[in-house]
């Protein structure tokens, strides 16, 4: 397939996330694209890292070591340009130049995104850990990196190359933790927190996450290995007006009527996703999770006169 | 001889009959494992319903004033109350 290049460095066949979708992971700070990657590339991929057969394995820590060594993921430097980190014909690169995959990339972190890390996550059955007296264990919450206050954001692609069955533990996420700002494993007190999702999805799936969303893998009680490939990219530009920007309201913007909404606020508009709520968030901050999230708009579209349900306006009304 | 078991509950708001959004639970008594999520509803509905059920409360997150500058940030959980039980425990047996 011919492909051009533009002079933003972006493909034309890339496929941009809509403003819904952006307003989506604006609010919750993922994206989920299930079953999108074609099975001869998972199986291209698997092979190419070395998934072996779970009974020819001896141990959690000898199978990570040969991985580490013989596997084809290759060492690529931080701040290596996307475009140049994974060879062509690779299993990575197909799932990189996938349209929609790449489109998603390209509306969320740019068309010029740099590489910072991967890594091959495997969890085993629990007869790995058992057979040497460990007691398996889901991993704890963690944000990832470290204190991170910026504005701008890093994405992280988790790729899922087989099924994951709930009784694997896929990946434990929050929808809407990815705006708190915390310090890495220091929310590994909380255990179970309302709303967490666990990943259970088809095969070639992948889940793209603002880099503050709360996550941890689970603990895999099947007799199968889980794989799961994560791949941490960063923005050259700023993060504004990078989706298809075609449906987005201009301003003037009005505001709807709030507190008392006549029993209609089910509305698919901006502010009515910006403002709807997660199970776990407190009666206070869930307001400042609101304030938040309209500042990141805001950001993402270069619109200072945008506001979800007046929380913004309000508290910046000093007439002179 | 006796050893604790340890509640921690996260509520909505800071009145201890508020809703628990989040919760983890350790057991030194070493009768029960518990991990990150490990179970998808709450023990208790509320920190009220904690201690009607004989959880000892012993520690209340305080309420701290909001830094100029920083009032609309958000980070850790911010209700956070912790409970403790005393188990018996004879001969190594709970």
């Amino acid at each position: 397939m011919s492909v051009t290049v533009n002079a933003e460095g972006s493909r034309g066949d890339s496929m941009l996330l809509s403003t819904e979708q952006m307003a989506q992971f604006a609010a919750r700070g993922f994206l989920r694209l299930d079953g999108v990657i074609p099975d001869d590339v998972n199986q291209a991929f698997l092979t190419q890292v070395g998934h072996a057969p779970e009974d020819e394995i001896d141990s959690v820590a000898t199978h990570y070591r040969k991985v580490m060594r013989t596997s084809a993921v290759p060492r690529v430097p931080a701040g290596t340009p996307l475009a140049e980190a994974y060879a062509s014909g690779t299993p990575l690169r197909s799932l990189v130049d996938l349209p929609q995959i790449r489109g998603a990339i390209e509306s969320l972190v740019g068309p010029r995104s740099v590489f910072d890390h991967h890594f091959l996550h495997i969890t085993f059955p629990p007869r790995f850990y058992l057979r040497q007296d460990q007691v398996p264990k889901a991993q704890h919450w963690h944000q990832d990196s470290t204190i991170d206050p910026r504005r701008a954001f890093d994405i992280q692609l988790m790729y899922f190359p087989h099924e994951v069955t709930p009784e694997m533990g896929g990946t434990r996420f929050l929808p809407g933790s990815h705006l708190r700002i915390v310090s890495e494993a220091a929310i590994s007190r909380y255990q179970n927190i309302r709303g967490q999702q666990h990943v259970a999805c088809p095969a070639g799936s992948l889940l793209i996450m603002h880099h503050g969303i709360w996550h941890g893998g689970g603990r895999n009680e099947s007799e199968r290995l889980r794989y799961m490939f994560k791949i941490r990219l960063a923005p050259t530009v700023r993060q504004e007006r990078l989706w298809d920007t075609s449906d987005l309201p201009e301003p003037p913007h009005g505001q709807r009527a709030i507190f008392w909404t006549g029993g209609r606020d089910d509305d698919a508009s901006i502010a009515a996703i910006l403002t709807r709520p997660e199970p776990w968030f407190e009666a206070d901050t869930m307001r400042l999770e609101y304030i938040n999230r309209a500042r990141f708009w805001r950001h993402l579209t270069g619109d200072a006169t945008f506001d979800a349900d007046y929380w913004l306006t309000r508290i910046e009304n000093e007439p002179p | 001889m006796t050893r604790q078991q340890v509640l921690l509950l996260y509520l909505g708001h800071s009145a201890l009959d508020a809703p628990v959004i989040a919760w983890s639970f350790w057991d030194g008594t070493g009768a029960a494992e518990s991990m990150a999520g490990d179970t998808e509803e709450p023990p208790y509905a509320s920190g009220l319903a904690a201690i009607r059920d004989g959880w000892r409360l012993f520690q209340v997150s305080p309420l701290l004033p909001h830094a100029s500058g920083d009032e609309f940030r958000t980070g850790y959980l911010k209700y956070e109350f912790l409970f403790e039980k005393l188990i018996d425990v004879r001969d190594g047996q709970c």
